[in-house]
C-alpha cells in the first residue's frame, strides 16, 4: 500500500509550525484554561469562586461571623453585668425561684437573679473560647501525631497509629470524662483539655492519611528525587498541601466541642464558677428547673444549636468545595 | 470465610488484653486514688497503709494486673468501693449494662431502618423533598446536643401530653429477671405486658438517641448511593435491561453499603457516649450515672469492669461489621 | 479477510435494522448554556452490518449511543429526533418498554471491563441475571449456559470462571465477560463503545478479531464507537465521522481510508504511528475541541484545519451526499491521484 497521506502530512506541518510561531493571544488562553485544572492554589480560587454562590456556606458564614462579633464585643452589648443578682431580693426559693421578665430585664433573671438576657451574651464569649482552645489544643496534638506518623514509616508510624486507634476505641465522652476526673477540681481548662484530648486521634488520623497520599504523589517524589532534604520535604511540601481537609475537619471540630462542652457541663463536669457564664454550663445549670421554667435551658441550648449549626454548615460547604470529586 | 473470622477473633482477643492493661495503668495514675476517696483527705498513714493492704493496693502494680486477670477471667472484679461500697462489682454490671445494651441497640436499629431507606432515596432523587428533609433532619441531629433532644421529647410527649412514660425502663409490674434485658425478659418469661411496659419507655430515650447514628448513617448512605449511581456498572445494568429492583438491590445497594457498615461500626463509641446523656435525662438505670460516681470516687472495680465491657462491645461490634463487610465485598476475603 | 466487494454486498442489500435520523442531545444544567453535544445526527444500519462512530473524545459519539440505549438520564438531558429500530421509536418507548429492549435486543459494551462489572457479585451471576430478566431462565438452568458463553468468547476454563469475581480476572477477561453478557440474549444489535480503549495493545487485537468473529458468525448489527480509526480499519463496514456533534464525513471503509476528503478525517489518519514511512514526523491535530466555532455560523473545526478558506467561519457546511459518500466541507481534501 502507498502512502497517499504524505502530501497532506507536510501541509499539517506547515500548519504546526505557524501556530508555535504566532503564539497569539488565543493560545495563551488556551493555556492559562489548562492551568485552572490543576490543584493547589486554583483549587482554593475554583472552590471560593462556588462557594460564594452557595447559600449554604452563606449561611454558615453569617451565623459564625454574627457569633464571633457578639463574642468579641459582649461586654459592650450586654445591658448589665452578667455576674450581679440585680434581682436577687425577687428571688423567692419557694414561691419565685426564678424572676419573669420586666422592664431592662428582657428575659428575667436566673435562680440568684442575674440578668439572663446579658448572660446569655456575655455567654457567647466564653463559649467561643471554650471552642477555638478545643479545637486548637486538640487541632496541635493532632498535627504533632499525625505528621510524626505521615513523615516517618515503619515502627514510628505503627506505634503512633495504634495508640491512637486506641484512644479512638474508648467512648469520646468516656475519655472526656476521665480527663476531667484526672484534675483535682473541675475548671473551664480542665474542660477545653478534656474536649481537646477528645479530637487528637481524630486529628491525627486525618493528617497521616492526606499525609500519605502526598508522600506518594508526583510532587513529593520529584522533590526527593531532586536530594531535597526530608524535613523540608514534609514542612514545605508534604505539610501545606494536607491541610486542606484538616482546616476543615476544624470548622466541624468547633461545632462538635461547644456540643461536648454542654455534654461535660450537663454531667457535672463544667466550671462551677458561673460568674463568667458559658452556654454549655448554663444549659447544664438549668436542668434542675427545667420542668418549671424550661426557657433557662431552651435559650442557651437554641444559642448552642444555631451556632453549631453555623459551623457546621460552613464547614460541610468548605469540604465539599474542596474535594476534587464533588466537583461534578 | 472461617479463617478470616478466627483470624480476626485472635485479634480481637490481643486488642482486648491490651486494652484491658492500659485501662488498668491509666485508672491507676489518676491522682487522687481509691484509699483518698474512701477515707478523705485527713486520715492517718497507719489507717490509710491498712487499707491499701487490704484492697491489694500496696503490691506492685504489676502483681496487681497479673493478679486483676486472673480474677477477671472468672468473672470476678471484686467488690465496688464506691458507687455501692461492698456490693459486687460484676452484680452492679450486670444489672446496669444491659440497659444501656438495650437502649443503644433499640437507637441503632432505629436510626439504620429509617437512615438506610431515606438516604438512598434521597440520592435517588435528589433535591426532592425526601432529601431535603433528610439534610434538614441530619444537620439539626448534628447540632442538637442529645440530653437537650432527650428534655425536650421527655417534657412535650411524657410530661406535657402524657403520651409515653417520663423515665425508668418498666412501671412497676410484677415482672420476672432473667437477664435484665427487659424486653427479653418478658418474652422468655411469656409476661408480654412486661415487655409492651419496657417497649413504651424506650421509645423516648431511643428516639433521642438514634437522632446521633441517623444523621450521620443518612449522609453516608446518601453519599455513597451517588457514588455509586454514577458508577459504570450501574449503567452496565441499566444496559442488560435488568429490573428496578434487581438493580437497586444487587447493584446499588450492595456496593453502597460497605461505606455505610464501616460507619456504623464506628458509630458504637458515640452511641455508648450518648446512651450515657440519655440515660440520665430518663433515669434509665443504666451505667452512665454509674460510672460518672465511679469515677470520681475511684472505684477501680465498678471503672475497670464497666469500660471493659464497653469496649468489648466496640470490638465485638467492629468485628461483626468487618464479617459483614467480607460477606458484602470477595475483595476483603480474598486478599 | 473480507474483500471491499463482499462488505458493500453486505451492507446494501437488506432493510435497516436501526435508523437514526436527526438525533439530537442537548445538555441543561441549571445555570448553564444549553450545549448541543449530539447535534442532527443521521445513520442505519443494517443487519450484519459493523458501522464506526469514530472522533475524538467529546464529539458525541457516546453521547449518541447512550441515546440510542435510552441510557441518558432524564434530567438535564433533552433528546429529539427518531431512532427507529424495526419500525418501532425507540425514543417514544416507555420506561419499562425500553428495559425490555435493552440487553435483548440491543445490547452494549461498555469502554472500562474493570468499572463496568460489579466488583462484589460473582461474574457468572452477572451473565445469568440477564437471561433470567429476558429469558425467564432459573439460575440453575442459567449457569451451565453462562459458562457456555464464557467458553464461545474465549474464557478457559468457564465452569471455574463463572464463581470468579471481576478482581480476579486480568483485563481481557474482563472485557470478555462483559461482551458474553451483551450476546447473552443473542440481541440483534450490539454497540460496542470504545471496547478496547482501557487495554492492552496485544489484548486489543484478540478482542477485536472476538468481536468481529461473532458478529459475523451470528449476523448480528454492531455500533462500533471508537476514536482509534485502526480499529475501524479492521472491523467496519461503514465509517461515519463525528466532528462537534455532527457528522463531518461518511463512506465505506476502503474509500474513506485511500482518499478522505474531510481535513478532519484526513488529519485523524495523519496522527496514527504507521511501520511503513519510517523516519516521518506524525502530524497531530492542532488544537482542541475547546477551540470548537459554534455550528451555527461556522464550521466547527475551522480553528483547527489545516485548509480552512473565508467561508469556513461565516456558513454552516451542510452535509453534502454523493457516490455513496457524504461529506460536510467547503474545502475538502483534494484527491492524491
Amino acid at each position: 500500500m502507498t502512502n497517499p497521506l504524505k502530501k497532506y502530512g507536510d501541509a499539517r506541518k506547515e500548519r504546526i509550525d505557524q501556530l508555535a510561531a504566532m503564539s497569539d493571544g488565543s493560545v495563551a488562553v488556551a493555556d492559562a484554561g489548562t492551568i485552572e485544572e490543576a490543584p493547589g492554589v486554583s483549587l482554593i480560587a475554583s472552590a471560593w469562586r462556588r462557594l460564594r454562590r452557595n447559600p449554604v456556606f452563606l449561611t454558615g458564614l453569617t451565623i459564625t461571623t454574627l457569633f464571633i462579633f457578639l463574642a468579641v464585643f459582649a461586654r459592650v452589648i450586654a445591658p448589665h453585668d452578667p455576674a450581679i443578682g440585680y434581682l436577687l431580693d425577687k428571688v423567692r426559693p419557694q414561691s419565685n425561684p426564678i424572676p419573669g421578665p420586666e422592664p431592662g430585664f428582657p428575659l428575667g433573671a436566673d435562680n440568684v437573679g442575674r440578668d439572663f438576657f446579658s448572660r446569655l451574651i456575655v455567654g457567647s464569649q466564653q463559649t467561643l473560647i471554650v471552642g477555638v482552645f478545643a479545637t486548637l489544643f486538640g487541632l496541635t496534638g493532632g498535627l504533632i501525631l499525625g505528621i510524626l506518623a505521615g513523615a516517618t514509616s515503619g515502627w514510628v508510624d505503627s506505634l503512633v497509629m495504634r495508640a491512637v486507634d486506641v484512644m479512638l476505641s474508648i467512648p469520646s465522652l468516656l475519655l472526656a470524662l476521665s480527663i476531667s476526673a484526672l484534675a483535682p477540681r473541675p475548671s473551664q481548662w480542665t474542660l477545653i483539655i478534656a474536649i481537646a484530648t477528645v479530637q487528637v486521634p481524630v486529628f491525627a488520623r486525618l493528617l497521616r492519611g492526606t499525609m500519605l497520599q502526598q508522600r506518594s504523589s508526583d510532587h513529593v517524589l520529584a522533590a526527593r528525587a531532586l536530594g531535597i532534604k526530608r524535613s523540608s520535604i514534609v514542612f514545605r511540601h508534604m505539610v501545606p498541601n494536607a491541610l486542606g481537609p484538616v482546616i476543615v475537619q476544624a470548622t466541624i471540630v468547633l461545632a462538635t466541642s461547644i456540643i461536648d462542652a454542654a455534654a461535660l457541663s450537663f454531667l457535672g463536669l463544667g466550671n462551677p464558677d458561673d460568674r463568667q457564664p458559658e452556654w454549655g454550663q448554663m444549659l447544664g445549670q438549668a436542668q434542675q428547673f427545667i420542668y418549671d421554667d424550661p426557657h433557662l435551658a431552651f435559650y442557651p441550648a437554641a444559642c448552642i444549636i444555631i451556632v453549631a449549626l453555623g459551623f457546621t454548615l460552613m464547614g460541610e460547604s468548605l469540604r465539599e468545595a474542596l474535594d476534587p470529586k464533588s466537583r461534578r | 470465610m472461617l479463617r478470616f473470622i478466627i483470624r480476626r477473633l485472635l485479634q480481637m482477643v490481643g486488642v482486648m488484653i491490651a486494652l484491658s492493661l492500659l485501662l488498668f495503668l491509666w485508672l491507676r495514675s489518676l491522682p487522687g486514688g481509691t484509699v483518698s476517696a474512701m477515707l478523705g483527705e485527713r486520715a492517718t498513714p497507719e489507717t490509710r497503709a491498712r487499707l491499701s493492704k487490704a484492697l491489694g493496693l500496696d503490691e506492685p502494680i504489676w502483681v496487681q494486673y497479673v493478679k486483676f486477670m486472673g480474677r477477671a477471667l472468672k468473672g470476678q472484679f471484686g467488690a465496688s468501693t464506691g458507687v455501692l461500697p461492698g456490693a459486687d462489682a460484676f452484680d452492679i454490671f450486670l444489672k446496669r449494662f444491659p440497659a444501656t445494651i438495650e437502649l443503644s441497640a433499640f437507637a441503632i436499629i432505629l436510626a439504620v431502618a429509617i437512615a438506610i431507606p431515606m438516604g438512598y432515596v434521597a440520592a435517588k432523587r435528589r433535591g426532592s423533598a425526601v432529601d431535603n428533609a433528610g439534610i434538614v433532619t441530619s444537620l439539626v441531629g448534628v447540632a442538637i446536643p442529645v440530653f437537650f433532644l432527650a428534655f425536650l421529647l421527655k417534657y412535650f410527649f411524657a410530661i406535657k401530653w402524657g403520651l409515653l412514660p417520663a423515665s425508668g425502663r418498666q412501671d412497676s409490674i410484677n415482672c420476672t429477671r432473667v437477664t435484665n434485658f427487659f424486653i427479653l425478659d418478658g418474652l422468655l418469661t411469656r409476661e408480654f405486658d412486661c415487655t409492651w411496659s419496657a417497649l413504651k419507655h424506650l421509645i423516648l430515650p431511643a428516639v433521642a438517641l438514634a437522632s446521633i447514628p441517623f444523621a450521620v448513617i443518612f449522609r453516608i448512605t446518601r453519599a455513597s448511593v451517588l457514588d455509586v449511581l454514577d458508577e459504570d456498572y450501574v449503567r452496565t445494568a441499566e444496559a442488560k435491561g435488568l429490573a428496578n429492583r434487581t438493580i437497586r438491590g444487587r447493584h446499588v445497594m450492595r456496593n453502597a453499603l460497605l461505606p455505610v457498615v464501616t460507619t456504623i461500626g464506628l458509630q458504637v463509641g458515640a452511641l455508648l457516649a450518648g446512651a450515657v446523656l440519655t440515660e440520665r435525662v430518663f433515669n434509665f438505670g443504666g451505667i452512665g450515672d454509674t460510672l460518672a460516681v465511679s469515677f470520681f470516687t475511684r472505684d477501680y472495680a465498678v471503672l475497670q469492669v464497666l469500660i471493659i465491657a464497653a469496649a468489648a462491645v466496640f470490638v465485638i461490634v467492629n468485628l461483626l461489621v468487618d464479617i459483614s463487610y467480607a460477606v458484602i465485598d470477595p475483595r476483603v476475603r480474598t486478599r | 479477510m473480507t474483500s471491499p466487494a463482499n462488505d458493500r454486498r453486505k451492507g446494501s442489500d437488506t432493510a435497516p435494522l436501526l435508523t437514526v435520523d436527526n438525533l439530537t442531545v442537548t445538555f441543561q444544567r441549571r445555570g448553564q448554556e444549553p450545549f448541543r453535544a449530539v447535534d442532527g445526527v443521521s445513520f442505519s444500519v443494517r443487519p450484519g452490518q459493523t458501522v464506526g462512530l469514530v472522533g475524538e473524545s467529546g464529539c458525541g459519539k457516546s453521547v449518541t449511543s447512550l441515546a440510542i440505549m435510552g441510557l441518558l438520564p432524564k434530567r438535564g438531558n433533552q433528546v429529539t429526533g427518531t431512532v427507529d429500530y424495526e419500525g418501532t421509536n425507540l425514543l417514544t418507548l416507555s420506561d419499562d418498554d425500553m428495559r425490555d429492549r435493552r440487553g435483548k435486543d440491543i445490547a452494549m459494551v461498555f469502554q472500562d471491563p474493570l468499572s463496568s462489572l460489579n466488583p462484589v457479585i460473582p461474574v457468572g451471576l452477572q451473565v445469568t441475571e440477564v437471561l433470567e430478566r429476558h429469558r425467564g431462565i432459573k439460575r440453575k438452568d442459567a449457569m451451565p449456559m453462562a459458562a457456555d458463553l464464557l467458553k464461545r468468547v474465549g474464557i478457559p476454563d468457564p465452569n471455574r470462571r463463572i464463581k470468579d469475581y471481576p478482581h480476579q480476572m486480568s483485563g481481557g477477561m474482563r472485557q470478555r465477560a462483559l461482551i458474553a453478557i451483551a450476546l447473552a440474549c443473542a440481541p440483534r444489535l450490539l454497540i460496542a463503545d470504545e471496547p478496547t480503549t482501557a487495554l492492552d495493545v496485544t489484548i486489543q487485537a484478540q478482542i477485536l478479531a472476538l468481536l468481529k468473529e461473532l458478529v459475523e458468525d451470528t449476523g448480528t448489527a454492531l455500533i462500533m464507537i471508537t476514536h482509534d480509526l485502526g480499529v475501524v480499519a479492521g472491523l467496519c463496514d461503514e465509517v461515519n465521522v463525528l466532528y462537534g456533534g455532527r457528522i463531518v464525513e461518511r463512506g465505506d471503509r476502503h474509500p474513506i481510508f485511500r482518499e478522505p476528503r474531510h481535513p478532519y478525517t484526513n488529519g485523524l489518519l495523519g496522527s496514527i504511528p504507521r511501520l511503513d514511512t519510517v523516519g516521518e514526523r506524525l502530524t497531530p491535530i492542532p488544537g482542541s475541541v475547546a477551540d470548537n466555532l459554534p455550528w451555527d455560523h461556522a464550521c466547527a473545526f475551522a480553528p483547527r484545519c489545516s485548509q480552512p478558506v473565508e467561508v469556513c467561519t461565516t456558513n454552516t457546511p451542510t452535509l453534502e451526499e454523493s457516490g455513496g459518500r457524504a461529506l460536510r466541507c467547503f474545502n475538502p481534501v483534494e484527491v492524491a491521484r
